[in-house]
């Protein structure tokens, strides 16, 4: 079986969704495998929830969008609500337990991991690298690339603006990844 | 590895192809989900000499097109259907004038304004005409984003090789996902346009370039040399196979939807249905002859597009009277998946 991943990332607008659906993909390609971004916007965007499909494989991508993903990235409740049910069976499901109740999760369905994005980003210094530290927790528990290959990435898709700030999206990565690794599944 | 691979977005794709054929004009009015083009294009193209105009409206835009390209320079112009249908008497003009102007359609949902989500719908109206005449647009439509920039830069080829607009019809899909490319720089020919475009008459008779004939079977002559041009592009078809040869049921899908029912294949070959997919690249010139071929060979189809039905007749003229094909019209407002294609394409394969 070739390497394979695709994966929806949501949340509401602003959390950095989208961001994090670039980052991955730009990464995927610097890792020399094929990769699709597509960003769903739509009258949804301001205060309701934002997503994006990432796909990353070393055959031809096919469709870039998916309606059941093998992996999420859940950044609030109402994408849960939305793609939990649509996450295939045994799916990998990384879950902001800093906005969303654990309880809701299917577990006995999916593989979840619960990691306190909010909390361990506000321990960095900056809340909104959630969507970093999630990402992180995502690189650890699909090892689709190697964090490394992200993190190098970063310069690439953040803004000249912010590049002052990417040691420390640099580090809200690692420590997503280290959670899981530290904590597991649920 | 030959060059680095650039992660960009269909419409930025578009743009950059258009970048390296040399395009040096480029004339627009915003609209969703094309505004990535003249965006980028007002930032690139300066920098490359080139000159970028906000016109203020899309028949003005088009117009200028239509100016720009009798000049004899590599140019274009995008937008997105409602604006397209704006640029119609313009397109016309350059088809009867036979002027090599390019023209983007990021098709989006209507009729009328519809919405700025991706569709098919305006199939119709690229290959058919869309604006008034008798006559013909090549029109390519990329399913990924290097064929965007690949196709971006035939189209410029093509327009200068036959004399007339190229189209390039992709969708809100194409134009916003993203993926990675391969950039190549082509080789622009100096003097391509020497022989009749305007640059002065300075030293030499003076040329007219015109649509209007007036003298007694002076349209009928020029019409029947446009007839045999576009007979001549039928070298130009493209189109992909996939997975065709040993398939019951061949599935035809042009653009984004080509690539998601590509997808659906692959799922339902896994659970054993004999299914493939034929992918126009060139919507005119359509792949006929080569439809008919796997019509001969006792083949189903089913056509399958983001819209009611426009394609559909194009693959039933081909086909016949050799098979029939069905259809499956997925409707504007939700993203097409490929899960929505797995039930349309069994009941067309146990038909």
């Amino acid at each position: 079986m070739s390497k394979y991943q695709d994966v929806i990332i949501a949340g509401f607008g602003g959390q950095g969704v989208m961001l994090i659906g670039n980052l991955l993909a730009y990464a995927g390609m610097e890792a020399g495998l094929n990769v699709t971004y597509i960003p769903v916007y739509g009258p949804e965007m301001r205060g309701g929830t934002a997503n994006c499909t990432v796909v990353i494989s070393e055959e031809e991508i096919g469709s870039p969008i998916i309606f059941n993903p093998k992996s999420l990235i859940i950044m609030n409740r109402p994408s849960l609500d939305k793609f939990q049910p649509r996450l295939e069976d045994k799916g990998t499901l990384i879950l902001n337990s800093s906005l969303v109740d654990v309880d809701l999760v299917d577990k006995k369905r999916i593989k979840a991991f619960a990691v306190p994005a909010n909390e361990i980003a506000d321990s960095l210094g900056n809340t909104r690298m959630a969507n970093m530290v999630a990402l992180g927790a995502y690189i650890e528990a699909t090892q689709i690339i190697p964090l490394k290959v992200v993190q190098e990435a970063l310069p690439q898709v953040i803004s000249s603006h912010y590049q002052h700030l990417i040691p420390a999206n640099s580090q809200a990565l690692e420590a997503g990844a280290n959670y899981v690794q530290e904590k597991g599944s649920l | 590895m030959s060059k680095k691979r650039l992660f960009v977005k269909g419409n930025e794709a578009i743009a950059l192809g258009a970048l390296a054929a040399g395009c040096k004009c480029y004339f627009g009015y915003p609209i969703t989900p094309q505004n990535d083009i003249p965006e980028f294009m007002s930032r690139e193209l300066p920098k490359k000499g080139g000159a970028f105009v906000q016109a203020e409206s899309e028949v003005a835009a088009a117009n200028m097109l239509l100016g720009a390209v009798s000049a004899g320079i590599r140019a274009m112009t995008s937008s997105s259907s409602p604006g397209i249908s704006l640029k119609q008497e313009a397109i016309s003009y350059m088809a009867g004038s036979e002027l090599p102007g390019v023209i983007v359609n990021m098709n989006r949902g209507g009729p009328g304004l519809g919405d700025i989500g991706p569709s098919q719908g305006d199939y119709f109206q690229a290959t058919k005409g869309g604006g008034h005449g008798d006559y013909r647009l090549l029109v390519l439509g990329p399913g990924t984003v290097q064929e965007a920039y690949d196709l971006t830069i035939k189209a410029f080829d093509l327009a200068f090789k036959y004399k007339n607009p190229v189209m390039i019809l992709g969708d809100a899909i194409l134009g916003q996902m993203k993926e990675p490319i391969t950039p190549w720089e082509p080789e622009v020919p100096e003097k391509e346009a020497k022989e009749w475009c305007l640059e002065g008459a300075k030293g030499r008779p003076p040329r007219v370039i015109k649509s209007l004939y007036l003298e007694d079977g002076a349209l009928a002559k020029h019409n029947l040399k446009l007839a045999q041009k576009y007979a001549e592009m039928k070298k130009e078809i493209l189109f992909e196979e996939f997975l065709t040869q040993d398939a019951s049921l061949i599935v035809v899908a042009y653009g984004s939807i080509g690539r998601i029912v590509k997808s659906t294949i692959r799922t339902l070959r896994k659970q054993g249905h004999k299914v493939g997919l034929f992918r126009p690249i060139t919507l005119y010139p359509f792949p006929s002859e080569a439809l008919q071929v796997l019509a001969k060979e006792g083949k189903k189809f089913l056509t399958i597009e983001h819209n009611l039905g426009q394609m559909v007749e194009d693959v039933q003229l081909a086909v016949c009277p050799y098979a029939q094909t069905d259809f499956h019209g997925h409707l504007p407002g939700n993203l097409p998946t490929p899960n929505d294609f797995e039930e349309p394409i069994i009941k067309a394969l146990e038909k």
